[in-house]
């Protein structure tokens, strides 16, 4: 079944079969209705991560280093748990920027500098070459060894191949095809690929099914369950010292630190990441998916890999197979047919998924950021007169892609043979870690600067360059080896794997420590020895302050200067092809609520803003800004108006933090403005009905008053009977009057405080006994029982004698009217308790309703309205004697039910008065 | 035939005076202590008078007023409405009542005797 022709018809097929998927996400995406909005594509595109160096690779490095495969993979997860900080904002930044690519971002970071854009592509295109011939070379290898079966033979002993056989070459070709036929279809303002993402979003689920096959066949086919697995290698001497993690590994902590480094700064700064996780987003929100989702995929990917190693180890223990293949050399060796070819296309999978988008990516980067800005600047008058440039965007990319691979394919052929898997991918690690202090501290560090940035980049490549590729090549035969062991020109120091004498690390760690002191170092000195340009300070705004602004309109603040809006159009029209034009134009106008064309669109800050951000899409920031200002007059921002107005900026937002706070204290006092209003409304209408109530009391006395006396005096005839009646009258309501205006007048002085109280120590038992000998004879005259029940002795209270006896007055008075009229019954108690002495008066009268409880201390309350006597009363009796009451500290209150009595009580406390 | 007149007041020294008054001088005087009972007297004993108190428990002397005046058999009813309310608020509310005259108390008792009279169609002279 593997023939040759059997495995290259599988190869195409499944190749075919990707495509398939491509163009229907592409043609699904143009119609509107796209397949990859969802947070599992999202998070299975970013496993593109994966490549043939972890299909192959892991188990390779787990054989040699045993868990010191992980690190790799640690790394990733770790920066997860930043993703929520780190690539939320540069998500937004892109997003807000139309940033195309990386080296887009870190160009447009620094003042949308041209030559940070081509250096950062440059260290791009030469950091990844390795990468991609990994790549080459893992496919081919893996070819190779399946046309052999059933035999098991290594690629190397294969011997020198003729061109048409040599497969890593026609793998590269193929895969540029392919990727020509995927990314360069036609130019997308936002450099979006959907179709891209479909395929490779497949390619990551083929690749984790086709490993967890192996994984399992291995564990529990040929083997029984992991139990058994690690039992036999635990057997192995050698074997065991594997699975203790930093022992087996070379290096110890360092270069576990280093890798997860290192492949934190991968997850994020591979171009091909780049373009996934942020370029390819289409909404923000899967990020949070991706968070667990991501991890998850590393976890499932890794589960086997020692299980295989070790099975491998195991399986051929003299070292004539490469770890390296073992994923695929163990389901050889066992005969299954099926599952190698499974493991073949697995790999395969792998490895294109990774070429794909990392050749888009670059080629991208190439056209935007190396080659058209040369262009520009060079031909600038043929540039502008034509027509349509879409043909030229394309060309140049498709060249790149064709360029890249070709070039992947030189590396493999050079130095490809000397090192394996893992290490080759690791110098390409290192390679694009250089952009994290650019990246992180342009994202973080408005001091960040282009000089800076420069600086700092070309420290960190040149000492990538000298202390990883320059090895590579040395050990493959290109460069003299006596480099590595004596250093350039004999001089010690500079030897390239021990720097300055650091020795005892291996080459990655080494690497990194030298590459990152050199770039972080030239970084932060070379963003401080100089002032940033106006346009640096912009975007350094821009992007460090995402978060804080709203909407895109942020970068059309910093504009000033002249156009035309046929003008603009055009110049979009020349690079994006008039459809598109057309389309944006009208968008814009639209919400501005006019037709495109229509001449009062005026071509303002906004407008230039937005036409720049479409062309950026295109052909990159700095080209973008380049041509709009060829079209435009403008006058440059110098770096005050430009500090000015951020100055303006912020003073305008701490103004309205302060209106914002004034507003609010002004509505919480107007409320109270109108609750204490309100209460004086009611108090005013309390008032008045006070008056109107008095004045009613006062008058109808006087009414019989004056209407007697007048009678005696018209008319002399009156009988002495009625006389005497008639003036008996008058006396009474005479009384009663007096009455009412005392009360009102003592009420008066009560309420406004200005009464005067007499204070003295007051024994109650006297006052009580006092009071009642003084009402003897009204209980006689009314038939009325009375009890008293009074201790021998009570404490004094501190109070007014004549006050108390009012109170008293009143309490008796009121019980002799309401008790039973024929069995007129009156208790009256005096005890001492907790700290006071409390008095009762109770009587039989009719008693007093619940509602009334209260009521009846109001003012003017007559109790019994119904009846067709009216009571002598002016009603406002128990209401000052409570407010004597509680003037010296006491209660006062009723119980009663209605039918039974009442009994009216009041406490004083002892000791301190009022 | 002696006029009729309808003392409404629940003030008992009030309708003394008032009662005194009233004999005196000729008429045939009815009391209601409270608002219904006014009202019932009025139906038993049609008077051509009403001195309608207007604090008065049950219905207030407005209420019974409007009654009055609601039935056209009693149009003729005259009515004087007695109150230690003076506001002018209290006037026209009294008078919009239906209400001939509003007297505020306390009255001069020589002056109510007079418009009495008047609303009765009787001279100063005397009762007819």
């Amino acid at each position: 079944m593997l023939h040759e022709t059997a495995i290259v018809l599988t190869a195409f097929v499944y190749l075919g079969v990707l495509f398939a998927i491509a163009y229907y996400a592409d043609e699904r995406a143009d119609a509107g209705r796209s397949v990859i909005a969802s947070p599992y594509i999202y998070s299975l595109s970013l496993a593109v991560y994966a490549t043939a160096w972890t299909f192959y690779g892991s188990v390779g490095r787990a054989a040699s280093d045993g868990v010191g495969f992980l690190p790799i993979y640690i790394g990733p997860t770790l920066m997860i748990a930043l993703w929520w900080v780190v690539l939320r904002k540069i998500l937004r930044i892109s997003k807000q920027n139309r940033i195309t690519s990386l080296a887009d971002f870190i160009a447009s970071r620094y003042g949308k500098s041209a030559l940070l854009g081509g250096l950062v592509t440059v260290i791009a295109v030469i950091g990844i070459l390795p990468y991609i011939s990994l790549q080459l070379k893992a496919v081919s290898n893996s070819f190779t060894i399946l046309v052999q079966y059933p035999e098991i033979v290594m690629p190397a002993k294969v011997g020198a191949l003729s061109i048409r056989q040599d497969t890593a070459l026609w793998v590269a070709l193929i895969l540029a095809a392919f990727t020509i036929a995927f990314g360069t279809r036609h130019l997308d303002a936002a450099e979006h690929h959907q179709g891209m993402v479909a395929a490779i979003a497949f390619e990551s689920l083929v690749k984790l099914l086709a490993f967890l096959a192996v994984g399992v066949f291995v564990t529990f086919g040929i083997y029984d369950g992991f139990g058994d697995l690690f039992g036999r290698a635990a057997a192995q001497p050698k074997l065991r010292a594997m699975l203790t993690p930093l022992e087996g590994v070379a290096g110890g902590y360092a270069n576990w630190v280093w890798l997860t480094i290192l492949s934190m700064m991968a997850i994020m700064f591979l171009p091909r990441q780049f373009q996934v996780a942020v370029i390819e987003n289409v909404d923000e929100k899967h990020i949070n998916k991706a968070i667990w989702l991501f991890p998850l995929y590393m976890l499932a990917i890794n589960v086997f890999v020692l299980p295989i190693a070790f099975g491998g180890l195991l399986r051929f223990p003299d070292g004539s197979v490469d770890a390296d293949t073992f994923v695929l050399t163990l389901p050889m060796a066992e005969k299954r047919e099926f599952l190698a070819l499974l493991v073949f296309i697995g790999g395969l999978s792998a490895a294109t998924g990774m070429v794909i988008v990392e050749t888009i990516a670059l080629s991208t980067m190439v056209c935007n950021d190396l080659v058209m800005p040369v262009l520009l600047r060079l031909r600038r008058l043929r540039l502008n007169e034509r027509r349509d440039l879409t043909g030229l965007l394309l060309g140049i990319r498709r060249g790149a892609i064709v360029l890249i691979l070709l070039l992947g394919y030189l590396y493999f052929k050079l130095a490809g043979e000397a090192y394996a898997l893992v290490s080759i991918g690791l110098i390409s690690f290192a390679a694009v870690a250089q952009f994290a202090p650019a990246i992180l501290g342009g994202i973080f560090w408005k001091g960040g600067t282009r000089a800076g940035a420069l600086s700092g980049l070309s420290a960190g490549f040149a000492v990538w360059l000298y202390t990883l590729l320059l090895p590579a090549l040395a050990r493959s035969g290109w460069l003299p080896i006596g480099l590595l062991d004596q250093g350039p020109f004999g001089i010690e120091l500079l030897k390239p794997l021990q720097l300055f004498g650091l020795s005892g690390l291996d080459q990655i760690s080494h690497a990194m420590i030298w590459s990152m002191i050199a770039n972080i170092g030239a970084y932060v000195i070379g963003s401080l020895s100089a002032s940033p340009s106006a346009d640096e300070h912009r975007q350094a705004s821009l992007f460090v302050d995402v978060f804080k602004q709203t909407g895109e309109a942020g970068g059309a603040r910093f504009w000033r200067g002249t156009a035309s809006a046929p003008d603009l159009y055009s110049l979009l029209a020349r690079f994006l092809g008039t459809a598109t034009a057309d389309s944006a134009f009208r968008e814009y106008s639209g919400a501005k609520g006019l037709d495109w064309p229509d001449a009062r669109l005026i071509a303002d800050a906004e407008l230039v803003h937005y036409v720049e951000v479409q062309l950026a899409g295109a052909i990159g920031a700095a080209s973008a800004r380049v041509m709009v200002a060829s079209v435009v007059k403008e006058e440059a921002l110098t770096i005050d108006e430009v500090r000015d107005i951020l100055d303006e900026a912020s003073q305008v937002v701490v103004y309205s933090h302060k209106l914002e706070q004034k507003s609010r204290e002004l509505e919480a006092a107007t409320a109270e403005l109108r609750e204490a209003n309100k209460r004086l409304t009611e108090l005013d209408r309390l008032k008045d009905d006070f008056v109107s109530t008095v004045t009613h009391e006062l008058r109808t006395p006087l009414t019989s008053i004056r209407a007697f006396t007048e009678i005696l005096l018209d008319d002399p005839e009156v009988d002495t009977e009625q006389r005497k009646k008639f003036l008996g009258i008058i006396t009474k309501e005479a009384e009663r009057l007096t009455r009412l205006i005392n009360q009102v007048l003592d009420l008066a002085k009560i309420e406004s405080g200005k009464a005067d109280w007499v204070e003295s120590r007051v024994d109650m038992k006297e006052v009580i006994s006092d009071t009642l000998a003084a009402m003897d004879q009204l209980f006689r005259e009314k038939n009325i029982k009375i009890e008293a029940r009074l201790p021998e002795k009570v404490s004094t209270v501190t109070v007014d004698l004549d006050r108390m006896i009012q109170v008293m007055l009143n309490l008796l008075s009121n019980a002799v009217k309401f008790c039973d009229s024929a069995n007129g019954w009156i208790e009256v108690a005096l005890s001492e308790r907790d700290g006071g002495i409390r008095v009762d008066v109770r009587d039989n009268g009719r008693g007093i309703s619940l509602e009334d409880h209260e009521a009846v201390f109001s003012k003017f309350h007559q109790v019994g309205d119904t009846l067709t006597d009216k009571p002598h009363g002016s009603g406002l009796g128990l209401h000052i004697s409570r407010q004597i009451v509680e003037h010296f500290g006491g209660r006062m209150w009723v119980e009663s039910t209605l039918g039974s009595g009442a009994r009216f009580s009041f406490t004083l406390p002892t000791g301190a008065g009022a | 035939m002696s006029k009729k007149i309808l003392i409404a007041d629940d003030e008992p020294n009030i309708v003394a005076a008032l009662e005194f008054l009233l004999q005196r001088s000729g008429y045939e005087v009815h009391v209601a202590r409270n608002g219904d009972e006014a009202l019932k007297l009025v139906e038993a004993t049609h008077p051509d008078l009403v001195l309608l108190d207007v604090m008065m428990p049950q219905k207030s002397g407005y209420e019974v007023c409007m009654r009055i005046r609601e039935r056209a058999d009693w149009r003729h009813i005259k009515i004087i409405m007695l109150s230690a309310k003076g506001r002018d608020a209290e006037v026209s509310k009294g008078l919009s009542m239906g209400a001939d005259i509003y007297v505020t108390k306390p009255f001069s008792t020589r002056e109510l005797m007079d418009r009495i009279r008047d609303l009765l169609g009787q001279s100063t002279a005397g009762p007819a």
